[in-house]
């Protein structure tokens, strides 16, 4: 009697995980499945040709145009800014983390970084609206500092705990056996750190730049509080521009149901799903690179 | 007995990693141009010995150094000279083979760029130093080669040109042959009987052979002090102390 009860509860844990396993699979299956759908029904109504070279996003005018270059640059653009502003500041940290602080001051500030991880989005995009902001305009003696050097400021210091994280254990994995030789030839810390450590750690450092960049490009609600979403063609940092995110979620609140303008929004966030797919996809590959090569 | 000149020395050194005493009262020389072989059991501090004199525990946040190393009568700590100068001089070849995930150029010439060898001469001490390694003949068409591509043997031998690039006076060889079969070991220990006419070798071996096979003077260590050193034929046929025999007939170790 007893023996049967165990059975039957092991046989139904077994179930109920598989359960939970076939669900998640499914329901991440039925959203491609639906972005993907909606966007084929959108190139029934435009030009795929069209679309990727269209210089204007206009939806709402009588003439409507969908051409999703603007938002693309846009997200490209602030992107682009805030990996120039993250990548050295986050090798730089990671390599004092691991290189230069004692593991006390380690051992502090690894978990304080990894913390910035958990700041939510909009309380970020709030600092960008109340101080980053003003600060900008007033540096440009523009009317308002709602631009895409705003939002890749902010960006960067969203994807600085990513990249600090990742390159930090690229870092440490460095076999100390090819830093006793370096020292050993007479080379000191810093030609040790440049010339030895940091190439042999590239593959991971890579992995942390391309997951950086896969939370930059998906970040939503900062770039929508911060860059000051106007459609135009992006004509620098210090102009308004209006990415591929935020313009599904502003947009994507008004649209009427099954309109071309419905169907354009899924468009645009295939794009979206395309670019993150595909720098995750580097970062995972050099990531695997990097677990081999210390494995070895 | 003619009397030897003093290369390396270490005067009363006591050295502790954190609460724990590794070397206890260390006092020992080696002779110019001579092989010096150290001998103990496993965890009796002859590496950390070793890895003192060219000053290795500066990278050990919680090491302490007491007493005095000496390089030509010139300490090593506190002296003149600073870590890297120390390094210079006093190369060190490791347990493992520890080539830099460069090619094999740019293992040996790496030394010489850190210390500012000259553009014009790196070329040539490079072509000398693998050839003094008894490397040369076997690398000599596929120098942009990936170092970690070469046996385990080449690796080390390759790990001496690195050295010797620098011309140190001193080589301090941490059993390099430990992970080595036979024949590359038999050509490594050919090339440090070589590399004796030039530097002054200091090597950590747990073979006896190997000590007996190439190494003029034998110091044994024991629990982080040193029990004998003396001409290795002396060590190894008439040792003055007991543990010493019982160590080198096998009794134990």
């Amino acid at each position: 009697m007893r023996q049967a009860r165990r059975e039957w509860w092991n046989s139904l844990g077994k179930q109920v995980f598989r359960l939970t396993g076939v669900m998640v699979i499914v329901v991440l299956m039925a959203i491609l499945g639906m972005l993907l759908w909606n966007t084929a029904a959108f190139f029934l109504e435009i030009s795929p040709v069209d679309f990727i070279t269209g210089t204007q996003w206009d939806p709402s005018s009588s003439d409507a145009q969908y051409g999703i270059l603007p938002l693309l640059v846009s997200t490209c653009l602030v992107t682009l800014g805030a990996m120039i502003i993250a990548i050295p500041i986050g090798i730089g940290t990671a390599a004092f983390l691991s290189e230069y602080a004692g593991s006390r001051l380690r051992n502090i500030l690894k978990p304080i970084i990894e913390m910035l991880a958990a700041i939510p989005s909009v309380t970020i995009g709030f600092l960008g609206i109340v101080f980053l902001g003003p600060e900008i305009a007033q540096m440009t003696g523009q009317s308002n500092g709602l631009n895409a050097l705003n939002g890749a400021i902010l960006l960067a210091i969203m994807a600085l705990p990513t990249i600090v994280t990742i390159a930090e254990d690229a870092i440490q994995g460095v076999p100390q056996s090819y830093k006793e030789a370096s020292y050993g030839v007479g080379a000191n810390r810093w030609e040790t750190l440049t010339k030895i450590t940091i190439p042999a750690a590239a593959p991971g450092i890579l992995a942390a730049v391309m997951l950086g960049v896969g939370r930059a490009i998906g970040e939503t609600m900062t770039v929508l509080m911060a860059t000051g979403n106007v459609s135009a063609f992006p004509k620098g940092f210090f102009h308004s521009v209006k990415t591929i995110t935020a313009t599904i979620a502003i947009e994507m609140g008004e649209v009427p149901y099954q309109t071309t303008h419905y169907y354009a929004l899924f468009a645009i966030a295939t794009v979206l799903f395309a670019m993150t797919l595909v720098v995750n996809l580097i970062g995972e590959h050099f990531v695997n690179k990097f677990r081999k090569y210390q494995a070895a | 007995m003619i009397q030897e000149k003093i290369k390396l020395a270490a005067h009363d050194v006591n050295l502790w990693f954190g609460q724990k005493q590794i070397l206890k009262h260390i006092d020992v020389t080696f002779p110019e141009r001579k092989i010096t072989a150290l001998i103990g059991p496993s965890g009796c501090g002859k590496s950390t010995l070793l890895r003192a004199f060219n000053r290795m525990h500066d990278l050990v946040p919680d090491a302490r150094i007491e007493g005095r190393f000496l390089l030509d009568n010139t300490d090593l700590y506190g002296g003149p000279l600073s870590a890297t100068q120390v390094r210079q001089r006093i190369g060190m070849v490791f347990q493992k083979a520890n080539p830099f995930p460069k090619s094999i150029y740019d293992n040996v010439v790496y030394g010489l760029k850190i210390n500012g060898v000259p553009k014009e001469q790196q070329h040539e001490i490079v072509v000398r130093s693998l050839q003094e390694s008894y490397l040369w003949e076997e690398v000599k068409d596929e120098l942009n080669k990936p170092a970690v591509r070469l046996s385990g043997g080449q690796q080390q031998r390759l790990c001496i040109a690195r050295t010797i690039a620098l011309r140190p006076e001193v080589i301090l060889m941490d059993e390099p042959c430990s992970a080595l079969d036979p024949i590359s070991t038999a050509k490594i220990e050919e090339l440090i009987l070589k590399l004796k006419e030039e530097y002054t070798i200091v090597i950590v071996t747990h073979s006896m052979q190997q000590a007996q096979r190439i190494a003029d003077k034998t110091v044994f260590m024991y629990l982080g002090e040193v029990v004998e050193q003396g001409p290795t034929a002396s060590i190894f046929n008439n040792p003055q102390q007991e543990l010493t025999a019982n160590y080198v007939h096998g009794r134990f170790g």
